[in-house]
């Protein structure tokens, strides 16, 4: 029988673009399994509990694990939001010993899309195709909390076509940061100008990211300084889904 | 100083603006940054290395009075005299006291971040004394009546264009025609000035980077060699430390120094690492003939109370400020106060009052490369989010406060959400699908302002999902 993952799509895939909730989905089918979007899902409560909120992101984490009771697997196409529901679920629970265990035993079963994909179903083939360069930007949440570094790479090596390229500086910050990006916007565009400064010198004709976040940070950054350099989610790629413009782009530019 | 907490965000506005700063700033990466980095990599162990480090800090700080008594004795067995300060006043007139008793006028100072978290050179010059900054960065920055803008390199906002005019400026003993083109002139001139005034000091001040427990000893690792002419040239030597600092063994102490200078400017050691053991014996040839200990609480023992202990396990590396992409845009004078980035981030709430500073801790992209890189395992942007949580009624502007209790009220109704976020999406995209960006959004202008805001694609992932599943074609 195949495993039920439940795809935890998050609130930006979820609001600003389907398309890459729909890439997830293909590529979790692919790979074997079940998908199911539980209807209970809505935001990981992330916003609320890093702008010290934890009443609220306490009661997102209740939600989102009672939402996906009786999946196999949580995957979310976001390494930020899988930290949220793997590191600090357990963590807004610590103490309280019923709450704590069950957001534990949640936490087990949840995964970054790309880590799922390569690590737990041990994926190594893909039917797409991308021709051009591409350089893959570490969302800090999937990279350090999550340890996500080679899966990402493997699977966009597997593309047909895809050149992937290395940014001199492998593990920066975009300066996307969440509530960061809008509370300090001067400062958080200063990171995204040198992070871009970084990742263009590879003159990629791509930039993706597993995170929707940094790339409507950085998409958003590139296309008011006149940079016609695309972003897209990395599922997009790795299904094939391209037949939506990238992010920021007008319906004019669909390829790439 | 006078903090400048408050307004923190022009501060930031303002260090944006200054194009000497981003100058001075750009040589980071390739400098502490991948120093550190080669020096770990010299190190298989140096994971472990940090693991210990925070163990024995972590221990040091839950058995604190134990410790701190245990240094007393040994310290006052060895000669010294051991003085204890509950705040930053009690240091100062301490300090005062015994350097007026003494009928001094001139101070050698070693680098301390103490004495600039309690005011102390401002204040000793309020009763007539003269201090002179030993350490170089920390005296570019005196001349030019500045504070460090960094925890190691005081002077890290300046050029050498910006030293040589001031050297000139301030220096004026010297032939005005005199080449200072190269760093090693300027160094040499510092060296000269700086020597003289050294044998002239009627008192030294210095911080510790630890205080032995096992010895009474005071550690300090300098590379300038400052540190011990400002202990030992000085007839009185006076350490300035706080409660934090203590360590139980000098192999405790060894296994932090291992992590310290390593972490701090990618150095296997500092050039020196001086154990300072009581005042002179008649067998020595040379040291004070009186030294004191002033050991400085200053809201420590609150924040240990108060669930902040590991921040007291920082070494003051500076690490955390060399990685964070906020420091590396902003320097370190945007943050207000004497401690700045991740580390200033936590720790300057604590002593100047979450009201004084509560931006601080909200100005984190929580990258999380401080944590990876702090050589005693701080969890810097838990700690951070601590204050957030502490602040959160005054953090940031109303509208920020109100649009997100407004999101977590939909976000925590299921129904509510699918219902309101399908109508204001579809509405989002009616107006910027066609050029797939927004230039202006009016309840976004903090995004808006320098960056387009993506068009959503028109309806939510959920809402096609639902049709693609009752079979509606997407």
């Amino acid at each position: 029988m195949q495993p039920r993952v439940g795809l935890f799509v998050t609130c930006l895939v979820d609001l600003m673009r389907p398309s890459v909730g729909f890439a997830a989905a293909r590529l979790i089918e692919q790979a074997g399994c079940t998908v199911v979007v539980p209807h209970g899902q809505t935001c990981c409560g992330q916003p609320a509990y890093n702008a010290g909120d934890r009443k609220s992101a306490r009661e997102l984490a209740r939600q989102t694990i009672l939402a996906f009771a009786g999946c196999d697997f949580v995957v979310a196409p976001s390494g930020s939001c899988a930290a949220m529901l793997r590191l600090h679920y357990p963590a807004l629970f610590k103490g309280q010993s019923d709450a704590e265990f069950e957001a534990k035993a949640f936490a087990e079963r949840v995964h970054e899309l790309t880590d799922f994909l390569a690590n737990v179903r041990g994926q190594t083939a893909s039917d797409a195709r991308f021709e051009g360069r591409v350089v893959h930007h570490d969302a800090c949440a999937g990279l350090r909390e999550l340890g996500i570094k080679s899966a990402p790479r493997r699977l966009l090596s597997s593309v047909a076509g895809v050149e992937l390229v290395e940014a001199p500086e492998t593990t920066a910050c975009c300066g996307f940061g969440g509530l960061f990006s809008v509370k300090y916007p001067e400062v958080s565009t200063a990171i995204a100008d040198r992070r871009i400064a970084d990742l263009t010198s590879t003159a990629p004709d791509l930039v993706t990211a597993g995170d929707l976040g940094c790339l409507m940070h950085l998409a958003g950054r590139l296309r008011r300084t006149g940079n016609p350099l695309p972003c897209r989610h990395i599922a997009e790629v790795l299904a094939g889904e391209l037949a939506e413009p990238p992010i920021a782009g007008s319906a004019g530019e669909t390829a790439p | 100083m006078t903090p400048a907490t408050r307004t923190f965000r022009e501060n930031t506005r303002t260090a944006l603006g200054d194009a000497k700063l981003a100058k001075a700033l750009s040589g980071l990466p390739t400098g502490l940054v991948a120093q550190r980095a080669a020096a770990k990599a010299r190190v298989p162990e140096f994971e472990t290395l940090r693991t210990a480090a925070r163990d024995i800090r972590d221990h040091t700080l839950a058995n604190l009075d134990a410790y701190l008594s245990a240094f007393a004795d040994k310290a006052e067995a060895a000669g010294v005299r051991i003085h204890w300060a509950a705040d930053a006043a009690e240091a100062r007139t301490v300090i005062a006291h015994i350097a007026l008793e003494r009928g001094a006028r001139l101070v050698a100072k070693g680098k301390s971040m103490i004495s600039e978290e309690i005011a102390l050179n401002a204040y000793l010059e309020t009763l007539g004394l003269e201090v002179f900054e030993s350490d170089l960065g920390e005296y570019l920055v005196q001349i030019r009546n500045e504070t460090p803008s960094h925890i190691i390199v005081p002077a890290i906002h300046l050029s050498r264009d910006d030293v040589e005019a001031d050297f000139r400026r301030h220096h004026t003993h010297l032939p005005p025609d005199r080449d200072l083109a190269t760093p090693e002139a300027l160094v040499a001139e510092a060296r000269a000035v700086l020597r003289a005034r050294f044998l002239a000091a009627d008192i030294g001040i210095t911080g510790a980077n630890f205080l032995v427990a096992e010895t009474g000893s005071a550690i300090i690792v300098t590379n300038e060699g400052n540190g011990d002419l400002s202990a030992h040239l000085p007839k009185t030597h006076i350490v300035l430390a706080s409660i934090d600092k203590v360590v139980p063994t000098l192999s405790d102490a060894a296994t932090l120094l291992r992590v310290l200078a390593r972490s701090a400017t990618g150095q296997d050691m500092t050039a020196y690492t001086s154990l300072l053991t009581g005042p002179r014996l008649d067998t020595d040839p040379d040291g004070p003939g009186e030294c004191h200990i002033v050991i400085l609480d200053n809201g420590r023992s609150e924040m240990l109370r108060s669930g902040l202990g590991e921040a007291l396990r920082c070494i003051r590396c500076g690490a955390c400020l060399n990685h964070c992409p906020v420091y590396n845009a902003i320097g370190g004078h945007a943050y207000g106060w004497v401690y700045a980035g991740p580390i200033g981030a936590v720790l300057t709430p604590a002593f100047l009052g979450a009201d004084q500073a509560s931006d601080l801790p909200s100005a984190s992209s929580f990258c999380g490369k401080c944590e990876e890189v702090c050589p005693v395992r701080i969890p810097l942007t838990g700690l951070m989010r601590t204050w957030r949580e502490r602040s959160r009624a005054t953090s940031g502007s109303r509208l920020q406060r109100w649009t997100l209790a407004a999101w977590s009220f939909v976000a925590r109704r299921p129904r509510l959400y699918h219902a309101a976020t399908r109508v204001g999406i579809a509405m989002l995209s009616a107006f910027g699908r066609s050029r797939g960006a927004f230039r202006r959004l009016p309840f976004a202008r903090g995004w808006t302002a320098s960056r387009d805001f993506p068009a959503p694609q028109g309806r939510t992932f959920q809402q096609l999902w639902n049709e693609r599943e009752r079979g509606v074609p997407r």
